[in-house]
């Protein structure tokens, strides 16, 4: 038996059995969906659809419909491709990482996380996609035959690396999503009275029995995969940052990108985390599972991540003075206090300075404050994309050559798009999938357990 | 030859596990448990090995490294030579240093879904499969033992019943197969 310290609190409040968790989140999958899901899909069904018609424009008329030009090539595009990336880390850091350091209560939140970063992935990759121009010949980036084109693609591109680790990272989370899954879709296929539901749930569940050795394997296989996810995470956010690093343009050419986009993009996907969880604790009734205690850590890990960030960003500007190089030295002063100074406000006062705020118990442990300086990290991490991307680029070697970069509606229809499409998945995993890990749950009841706890 | 196929149902992990524990002490033969959440412990109890699928995962990572780097190897060193930034490309040697993600990359590639695929046959949980677990209350929140006659010729089938019956359970299923 496990010994709880005594200063632990539960993570699992009120009388739950067994039974009980079971039916929790059995009940609103079988149950009618409440009048309030079915306004948010809708809302999000427009935009996603709006979304996809500004991308099938876009790719008909040609990514000249971007507010691109010739001295600015990469913008928006990588930016929210960067962002999205970024919000896909907490899924796997939290169901991967947290899994090696044996922390429980990773227990209530893993499933939604990774089903978050699946959905995030998926949209992060949209984007490199559609900025090809002609995605028709998106296959090129694969290593193909040399009879297709006149030469291999090139290895030794951070670009091809990206593609590597983008798709890597993309099927190793879904697969390790859905081997946790099936053992909670045979949960939900034994519990739904309706035939139809038990027939799509018995596929679902691949016929899982739940024997002592299929539990022995799946450990195994949760253990394994966690140790070979959590090196995946740390290199897949290098690599994106390495687009940037390994390039000479002034304020992009820095050693210290991989380990900054890495924090950056743990404390973005945390964030996103706890918007999504937020609404989601409320609206279906998780509050005796997602407690005020998960709300807490996972500020813990915003306030480290986030002033690893603040560390970072100061770095930055004291070696660019420090390296002497002039054109480095621009590049951060311009930064500052250049035309985009607003955006790199905005950046560091919602990434560095408000987070800050989480060192105060009271407002760690409140979720309306959660909620609001989540939101703000969101939005600041965007910027930190956009200022990192669009103020290293605007102001050429020439003079006559700097320029400023003014979205589209195309390029804000494709991100609100995204943002849609994203909104829409999540909206749909949470009604028609277990959005806690049954099976993880279950075995830590009789450790973290309230009635468990306080009888002990 | 008719045997006879026992499932004692529990309601609690550790009630099992006790249980368990005094009939393989009294010499019976427990062939399989289903639960809803892996107990603990369990496995060395009624004789569950631990499984090998790490090793699997370890082979199918070094099959990734390896082709990984033969192949870039291939591309960029012998099929077609590029000069990338003057950046020297004549040995595998001089030029690992820019493949190392990508070799990182496909080994974990490989070695999870190899892994991953591994699992889903060894545990005939496959897409279409029938599930086989006795009740449907196993993935709730009760917990199986099952025990077959054949496995324990030295009791009759009244001692077998009376053990179980004797260890805690809530309910006991008994059929002739």
């Amino acid at each position: 038996m496990h010994n709880l310290a005594d200063i632990r609190e539960p993570l699992i409040l009120g009388e739950k059995s067994y039974g009980d968790i079971t039916h929790d989140v059995v009940s609103p999958i079988e149950n009618k969906a409440p009048k309030g899901w079915y306004i948010l899909l809708t809302i999000s069904a427009i935009i996603a659809i709006w979304g996809v018609g500004n991308i099938l424009y876009l790719i008909g008329t040609g990514i000249g419909v971007w507010g691109l030009n010739k001295t600015i090539g990469w913008a928006w595009d990588i930016t929210n491709f960067v962002w999205w990336v970024g919000i896909g880390h907490a899924g796997t850091l939290i169901s991967a990482v947290l899994l090696l350091f044996r922390q429980r209560w990773r227990m209530a939140i893993n499933r939604s996380a990774e089903a978050m970063t699946i959905f995030a992935v998926v949209m992060a990759a949209t984007f490199p996609g559609i900025h090809m121009g002609r995605i028709w010949l998106a296959y090129f980036v694969f290593p193909i035959p040399n009879e297709f084109g006149s030469l291999w693609v090139n290895f030794n591109s951070p670009l091809l690396w990206d593609v590597f680790a983008i798709s890597t990272y993309f099927s190793v989370s879904l697969i390790f999503w859905y081997i946790g899954l099936i053992p909670d879709f045979a949960t939900i296929r034994d519990k739904v009275k309706s035939p139809v539901m038990k027939k799509a749930y018995g596929i679902l569940s691949f016929g899982w029995s739940g024997r002592a050795k299929n539990w022995n394997r799946f450990e195994e296989v949760s253990l394994v995969l966690a140790g070979l996810a959590t090196p995946l995470v740390f290199s897949v956010h290098s690599i994106v940052s390495f687009d940037f690093a390994t390039s000479i343009i002034p304020g992009w050419h820095t050693t210290i990108f991989p380990p900054y986009f890495v924090s950056g993009a743990v404390f973005s996907g945390f964030a996103m985390v706890q918007t999504l969880l937020l609404i989601m604790r409320k609206t279906m009734n998780l509050e005796s599972y997602i407690t005020v205690k998960h709300v807490e850590y996972m500020n813990i890990v915003i306030i480290v991540t986030g002033s690893i960030v603040g560390v970072a960003y100061i770095t930055e500007l004291f070696i660019s003075w420090y390296s002497g190089v002039e054109y480095e030295s621009y590049a951060f002063l311009n930064r500052a206090t250049g035309k985009y100074w607003w955006a790199y406000t905005i950046m560091m006062t919602a990434n560095v300075v408000t987070p800050q705020l989480f060192w105060f118990k009271k407002i760690r442990r409140s979720f309306l404050w959660t909620f609001i300086l989540a939101i703000v990290v969101n939005i600041g991490m965007w910027f930190e994309r956009f200022v990192i991307i669009v103020t290293s680029v605007h102001r050429d070697y020439l003079p006559s050559s700097w320029s400023m970069f003014y979205p589209t509606w195309v390029d804000i229809g494709v991100f609100i798009g995204t943002i849609g499409i994203f909104m829409f998945l999540f909206l749909l995993f949470a009604r028609y999938f277990p959005v806690l890990a049954l099976n993880e749950l279950k075995s830590i009841l009789k450790v973290s357990g309230e009635k468990y706890v306080k009888n002990k | 030859m008719a045997d006879k196929v026992f499932y004692a149902l529990y309601d609690d992990d550790d009630i099992l596990k006790d249980a368990a524990s005094e009939l393989v002490a009294k010499g019976i033969r427990v062939n399989d448990v289903f639960s809803p959440f892996p107990i603990h412990g369990i496995d060395p109890i009624i004789g569950v090995k631990k499984t090998r699928l790490a090793i699997v995962a370890f082979i199918f990572g070094a099959t990734g490294l390896i082709l990984a780097l033969v192949g870039m190897r291939y591309f960029m060193i012998v099929d077609w030579p590029m000069n990338i930034g003057g950046k020297p490309n004549k040995t595998l040697m001089q030029n690992v240093l820019a493949f190392i993600p990508i070799t990182f990359e496909f080994t974990v590639l490989l070695a999870a879904h190899g892994m991953s695929l591994t699992y889903l046959i060894r545990n005939k949980t496959l897409p279409g499969m029938p599930a086989t677990n006795p009740d449907p209350r196993t993935t709730d929140d009760h917990f199986s033992m099952k025990i077959l006659l054949s496995e324990n010729t030295q009791f009759s089938s009244d001692e077998v019943e009376g053990m179980l019956n004797a260890s805690g359970l809530v309910e006991l299923n008994q059929k002739d197969i």
